[in-house]
């Protein structure tokens, strides 16, 4: 196997690695390749924002070439695919007969492989919880180069700490998923306008939609704090039909870091929210588009420049939502960086492994472009998201400090103690592992 | 009708991505190539996308007896019978420097394996009266320089070859084109230096499958190839010769 030097960025293009990657293209490679190596660390499509896919600690092994569907079951939608598959190609190719994943993130991007090491969650986990509760098995290639199934049943404890566990225990070959019956390849989707956080909060309670999500006006001050849209989506009465590659653009140049200046996301915002009438809408929209609205640019994160930028993303309990994402926006709208991106989600209760994410309440995620203010701002908010009981999302971060996230994840030792035992070497390691002391051994 | 295409080579990732887009258009799919376990993965892939049937087959350009098992499927097949040919190896120069012996394999892999097997198909698809053969040859056999003229002159041969099988099964309805792809991102590509406009397997097997439907004879994938090669021809040859590239 050939290995390519790289250099590469996490989503965000504020993190980097400079190191040698393999691209293995068949399953007769991948014990070679991990027992061969110290330290190596599972990428997928690198769509995590932080160091989560950052190898700075040994090599890298790219699993985007291991994206076949091995096997399905139409009767009960049940779906084994090598783990480099990404979800909107899933979707692509069940939808138009009648199946989807069950859980989506906001770009199909992601591969499976990914989705599950980051257990992550889509504009349903108030009813549906998260991509790891419906994955019914896996493969691990772990540090010794043997291959195992594991699952709820076999090796649970293994199982928990793979799920959410980004990468730390082993190359995820392939997986089986539960997917979901997927009535049409159209959403009916509602937008209202809504006038600020409380009111966003209440009209999440009241809502009865499978699928919600809230986007916020990070610009907006006092009393219109926290207005934005809520978007409430269903499936259409329409019938499937072949869903087309979405046509993507991409961005011919890095721009100047102006082009999310101040001004101009205070011109974006004000044009995005009056997009939706005072009144609301309700209009029919392709399913891809619907969840994965960001994929038709499809490198939209160098809008934001050479410098890149940071996402926050934290979960606050339900009864610290209401103050606790009003202190979180302050903190923003006072930092006098413009976030273009900012988005509010209910949360249930689904998670499936130790170091997942999700709790019961409200998650918000906003982009901050790279500044000088910025880490004082990234800090602000992570001691805020503490102070309400709130948790930080491993996939978004690049910030937090290793002491922060071993409070604000409780069943963390039982992580370590798993990946200790499993890969008493520390062969998989990533840069996120290693600053903020995964493994509980430094 | 129905419509087979027999993908040779089936383990490369242009094959690959070649072999998902015939089959979620409809094809049965017949996959050939060396490493058996890796293409029975592909088989399954291609018939959840949608191939009414898919097989894989050993196949190794350089055991002609490998080529039976192919010729027999392929007999078996309704309708309209399609081959595309992926196959080639391309060892390193310094490596063939050090052992000619290198050479025979190299040729056998690019040029007289593919062409055995094309020249035993060549009567049923004569017979069908219909169907395409796609060769897959390389930018790299348009003319001969330092770096890698065993490879080049193996796919130059394979050029040669196509052409002729051209003007001779063109007379009964199957039509041949010839591809020149420049840099591809496959594993042959991965890591090595000085790759530049490296095009994705994805977007190769659309040119291919367009080059099909529009009947042409040669193509260079990505296009802008064809003007980089016409530029690389016409180097006068007492300069080319001090040319290091």
């Amino acid at each position: 196997m050939r290995w390519n030097q790289i250099k590469y960025a996490g989503w965000g293009n504020v993190l980097t690695a400079d190191t040698q990657v393999a691209r293995p293209e068949r399953h007769s490679a991948l014990e070679e390749l991990i027992t061969d190596c110290d330290h190596i660390l599972p990428i997928g499509s690198q769509r995590s924002y932080g160091d989560a896919a950052i190898a700075t600690e040994g090599k890298g092994l790219k699993t985007e070439r291991m994206d076949r569907l091995l096997d399905f079951d139409p009767d009960t939608g049940t779906l084994e695919v090598e783990a480099g598959i990404k979800l909107g190609e899933i979707l692509r190719l069940f939808a138009p007969r009648g199946w989807k994943p069950a859980v989506v993130p906001g770009t199909g991007m992601t591969t499976v492989g990914g989705a599950i090491a980051n257990d992550v969650h889509g504009k349903n986990h108030h009813i549906d919880g998260s991509f790891g509760q419906h994955v019914e098995s896996l493969v691990l290639l772990t540090a010794d180069g043997n291959a195992r199934r594991i699952s709820r049943k076999k090796e649970a404890g293994l199982f928990k700490a793979t799920i959410g566990g980004v990468g730390q225990t082993g190359l995820i070959t392939s997986a089986i998923l539960k997917l979901h019956p997927c009535p049409s390849t159209t959403m009916s989707v509602s937008e209202n306008r809504i006038a600020n956080l409380s009111d966003f909060v209440d009209a999440f309670e009241a809502s009865t939609a499978p699928y919600q999500v809230g986007w916020i006006d990070t610009l907006a001050k006092g009393g219109d704090l926290g207005r934005g849209i809520l978007e409430e989506a269903e499936f259409s009465a329409q019938p499937a039909a072949t869903i087309m590659n979405q046509k993507t653009k991409s961005i011919p140049m890095t721009p100047p870091g102006f082009a999310v200046s101040g001004p101009i996301v205070k011109i974006f915002n004000a044009l995005y929210l009056r997009r939706v009438p005072v009144d609301g809408r309700t209009v029919d929209r392709p399913i891809n588009e619907f969840f994965f609205p960001l994929d038709k640019i499809s490198d939209w994160n160098r809008l934001y420049g050479k410098k890149g930028f940071y996402q926050f993303q934290c979960v606050l309990p339900m009864e610290r939502a209401k103050d606790g994402l009003s202190d979180l926006l302050e903190i923003v709208s006072d930092g006098g960086i413009a976030s273009p991106l900012a988005v509010l989600k209910k949360m249930g209760e689904g998670r499936a492994g130790y170091l997942s994410f999700p709790m019961e309440g409200y998650t918000l995620a906003i982009d901050l472009p790279n500044r000088a203010q910025t880490p004082a701002i990234l800090s602000d908010l992570a001691e805020v998201t503490e102070r309400h009981q709130g948790r930080i999302y491993l996939a978004k971060d690049g910030a937090i400090s290793s002491d922060a996230i071993a409070r604000m994840y409780p069943e963390i030792g039982k992580f370590r103690e798993q990946v200790n035992k499993v890969d008493p070497g520390h062969k998989f390691i990533s840069a996120m592992a290693k600053r903020l002391n995964l493994r509980g051994q430094s | 009708m129905n419509r087979t295409w027999i993908i040779v080579g089936a383990t490369s990732s242009m094959a690959r991505a070649f072999a998902r887009k015939v089959a979620e258009d409809g094809c049965h799919v017949l996959l050939a190539g060396r490493d058996l376990a890796d293409m029975k993965r592909t088989k399954k892939d291609c018939e959840l996308r949608g191939a009414p049937s898919a097989y894989a087959v050993m196949f190794d350009a350089r055991k002609p007896g490998t080529f039976d098992e192919i010729c027999v499927k392929a007999a078996v097949q309704d309708g309209e019978i399609n081959v595309a040919v992926f196959v080639g190896s391309m060892p390193e120069q310094s490596a063939i420097d050090t052992d000619p012996t290198l050479i025979d394999g190299t040729i056998q892999d690019s040029f007289t394996g593919p062409a055995q097997l094309l020249h035993r198909l060549a009567p049923l698809m004569e017979e069908r009266g219909c169907g395409t053969v796609i060769g897959v040859g390389s930018v790299a056999g348009d003319r001969g320089r330092l770096s890698n003229y065993v490879y080049g002159s193996a796919k130059a041969g394979f050029h040669t070859y196509l052409a002729g099988l051209r003007n001779r099964l063109g007379r009964s309805g199957v039509h041949v084109v010839t591809v020149k792809p420049g840099f591809v991102d496959t594993a042959m590509t991965w890591g090595i230096e000085g790759m530049f406009l490296v095009a994705a397997p994805e977007s190769v097997a659309d040119d291919l499958l367009k080059a099909v439907k529009k009947k042409r004879n040669t193509i260079y994938t990505p296009w802008f190839w064809r003007y980089i090669m016409l530029i690389i021809c016409h180097v006068p040859e007492f300069i080319f010769k001090k040319l290091k590239i």
